[in-house]
């Protein structure tokens, strides 16, 4: 495997990691504070529809974005009123959101557009298109002619044009999104309540705060997070929205929350990783190539669960998930 | 008490319904779902067709899971619609289970053989068609590397892109051919973020034509394929139109005639095995308004004479399924 390919498989790695990144991050929010949330993936398949129907619509995909997002907080508002003044089963919640998205997106789509439950390919504006930084075409280019000289000419550059250039803005918003989670949960006091209530409820309780507010507060946000994590897949990586196109990517993020053990910057290293893992099964010569023998696509499909099972199981550290999740919030019994 | 009647005189409605049904025609479609744009489409246009011919009726499902195949195949049958047709070689086994169970029903299945006295299996020589596909995109391609992106790692999947190898190799002997599998469930029929992921993976690794057999995840190749600025190849149905100019070809298996067929025979369907191949017009290249102008004429002329040839037997294309090998590439 020499540099160009790793370069290139990096790439991939970003393009699919930042759905997974989102989706990691809005589960953490919405798990940090006592909700535990298995319908990141119905979310971003309602997200993923909304988002290119609306963008198709109004050719404008910042107009996809919002009904996206919006989509996906009605879904998040629906399991917020199910699990916190309901105070029903968050998991069963969570089934019932992705058999609802998974179901009505394609109704809907066969109302709308007759299309047998997909949107029209989206075209020009009504799709995020790469940013290129400044530079990055140049030295792409003379990359390449110093290349067609010399096949073996070696530089760095194309970690800069390839790997860091060239992603829709959505990728960088996700990444930015670690920081920024990090700083919210861990130095601002709403961060602290926060967490505060998926371990003790009651303590936050007792202080005057009230606990469904912010949980109703962490759910919403994990509806933006989910929405952007959609759209990114319907409007950014594809130019539309078909039929289960999340194929359990949000199942995937749900592992490497667990991976992460509830942590943003964690979060971020898990969801490399795995999507490391899916960018490089698609490569079965390069793994070829570096190990010498043949590895099989399966395993590597499989790799991230198996991995979440070695974690969960405690032989890696110990993952212990906020201490009130599940439970819902009762202030006096 | 006049609650107990509607349920009474609704019960009988429904059998009545039920009774008017007699002998309507059912197709059950696969889990790709019937508006796949692909496989599913073309088994639906060929019911649609037959519809609007014969101004008739007939019933459908949709195959949401698994579990769904036996009681769906039982529900239709037990309701009296003759014949059920249902595409996809993963109803197989239900088939060889359910049949004996319906003398009386024919059965028409498309992708697989059972063997059974009701029922008619559908074969296509995919390798066939895919042979000539791939002939065109050895011809077209600059970079001598052309690439094959299946749906699920199938052995019907693996012959298509055996037939599409050994028609690379026959018209560019210098040209790779870079085969991946977007996954082992049913999921890889339906996910076309996948599908792009590989069509850029191909990409960087050379190719410049990607051949698509996967279902829904196709429209993710055929749209990546077209953002990146190479060519692309449909299946199944023709996908000429959905990126003009990018779309080389389709390679056309006609399923919308097995199914047409199958409706017309109605309760005369004639059982047994039924080969559909390019002797029949079973599978094809797609030529439309949208790739004429991409695909020269010379390219044609080679693949209408090597059509003629395996017609003739001149050539013989190897089937995959008929050893589990491909003497031109490796899995």
């Amino acid at each position: 495997m020499d540099f160009l390919t790793l370069v290139q498989i990096l790439d991939s790695t970003i393009r699919l990691a930042t759905p997974l990144l989102l989706a990691c991050l809005a589960g953490l929010y919405s798990e940090r504070s006592g909700i535990f949330d298995i319908g990141l993936e119905g979310k971003m398949l309602a997200a993923a529809f909304f988002s290119g129907a609306v963008a198709f619509q109004y050719d404008s995909v910042w107009i996809g974005l919002l009904a996206g997002i919006g989509a996906s907080m009605t879904l998040s508002a629906l399991h917020g009123a199910a699990s916190i003044t309901f105070r029903g089963n968050q998991l069963i919640s969570g089934v019932a959101i992705n058999f609802l998205a998974a179901g009505l997106t394609v109704v809907i789509a066969q109302d709308w557009f007759k299309q047998g439950g997909r949107t029209p390919p989206l075209e020009g504006p009504a799709r995020f298109q790469p940013i290129d930084w400044p530079g990055a075409q140049a030295m792409r280019a003379d990359f390449l002619a110093a290349r067609a000289e010399n096949p073996d000419h070696f530089s760095l550059s194309p970690i800069y044009f390839d790997l860091i250039s060239g992603h829709t803005i959505l990728v960088y918003i996700a990444i930015l999104a670690v920081p920024a989670t990090w700083w919210l949960l861990f130095r601002t006091r709403f961060g602290l309540r926060l967490r505060a209530v998926g371990e003790n409820p009651e303590a936050v309780d007792t202080a005057g705060v009230s606990v469904i507010a912010l949980r109703y507060a962490a759910v919403g946000i994990c509806g933006i997070l989910c929405g952007i994590a959609g759209a990114y897949l319907a409007t950014a990586l594809q130019a539309g929205f078909v039929k289960d196109m999340t194929a359990g990517r949000g199942f995937i993020a749900l592992a490497a929350l667990i991976f992460a053990k509830w942590r943003p910057v964690q979060a971020l290293y898990a969801t490399f990783l795995f999507g490391f893992l899916q960018a490089i099964a698609l490569r079965p010569n390069a793994i070829e190539g570096l190990l010498g023998f043949k590895v099989q696509v399966q395993l590597l499909d499989a790799l991230p669960y198996i991995l979440t099972v070695v974690i969960l199981a405690g032989f890696v550290g110990k993952a212990i998930p906020p201490r009130a999740g599940g439970e819902p919030y009762v202030k006096e019994r | 008490m006049t609650l107990m009647q509607k349920f009474l005189s609704a019960t009988a409605g429904l059998a009545l319904t039920a009774g008017a049904a007699l002998a309507e025609p059912a197709i059950i479609f696969d889990l790709g779902g019937k508006f796949d744009k692909s496989f599913n489409e073309a088994a639906f246009n060929g019911a649609q067709r037959w519809a609007e011919e014969t101004g008739g009726t007939f019933r459908e499902i949709e195959m949401q899971s698994e579990a769904q195949r036996e009681q769906a195949l039982r529900r239709f049958a037990e309701s009296g619609a003759n014949p059920v047709v249902m595409t996809g070689f993963a109803f197989g086994n239900v088939l060889s289970e359910v049949a004996p169970d319906y003398p009386d029903t024919r059965f028409a299945i498309i992708d697989m053989v059972v063997d059974a006295p009701n029922v008619r299996s559908v074969v296509f020589n995919e390798h066939e068609g895919s042979f000539l596909v791939g002939m065109m995109a050895g011809l077209q391609t600059q970079s001598n590397t052309v690439g094959f992106i299946g749906g699920m790692d199938i052995p019907l999947i693996r012959k298509f892109a055996c037939g599409y190898a050994q028609g690379v190799q026959a018209a560019n002997p210098d040209a790779t051919v870079i085969a991946n599998m977007t996954g082992t469930t049913p999921a890889a029929w339906n996910d076309p973020v996948k599908g792009g992921e590989l069509t850029r993976a191909q990409i960087s690794q050379g190719a410049d034509v990607v051949y698509a057999a996967a279902g829904g995840t196709g429209v993710g190749v055929l749209q990546t394929a077209a953002d990146e600025g190479i060519f692309s190849i449909g299946v199944d149905s023709n996908q000429n139109y959905l990126h003009p100019g990018s779309v080389l070809t389709s390679m056309l298996k006609r399923v919308d005639v097995a199914v047409y067929e199958a409706f017309t025979q109605g309760t005369d369907l004639e059982t047994g095995i039924n080969v559909m191949g390019l002797a029949n017009y079973g599978v094809g290249v797609a030529l439309d308004e949208n790739n004429e102008a991409i695909v020269p004429y010379s390219t044609l002329a080679m693949v209408y004479d090597a059509a003629d040839k395996i017609v003739a037997g001149e050539i013989s294309v190897h089937d995959y399924m008929s050893d589990d090998s491909c003497p031109a590439l490796d899995f």
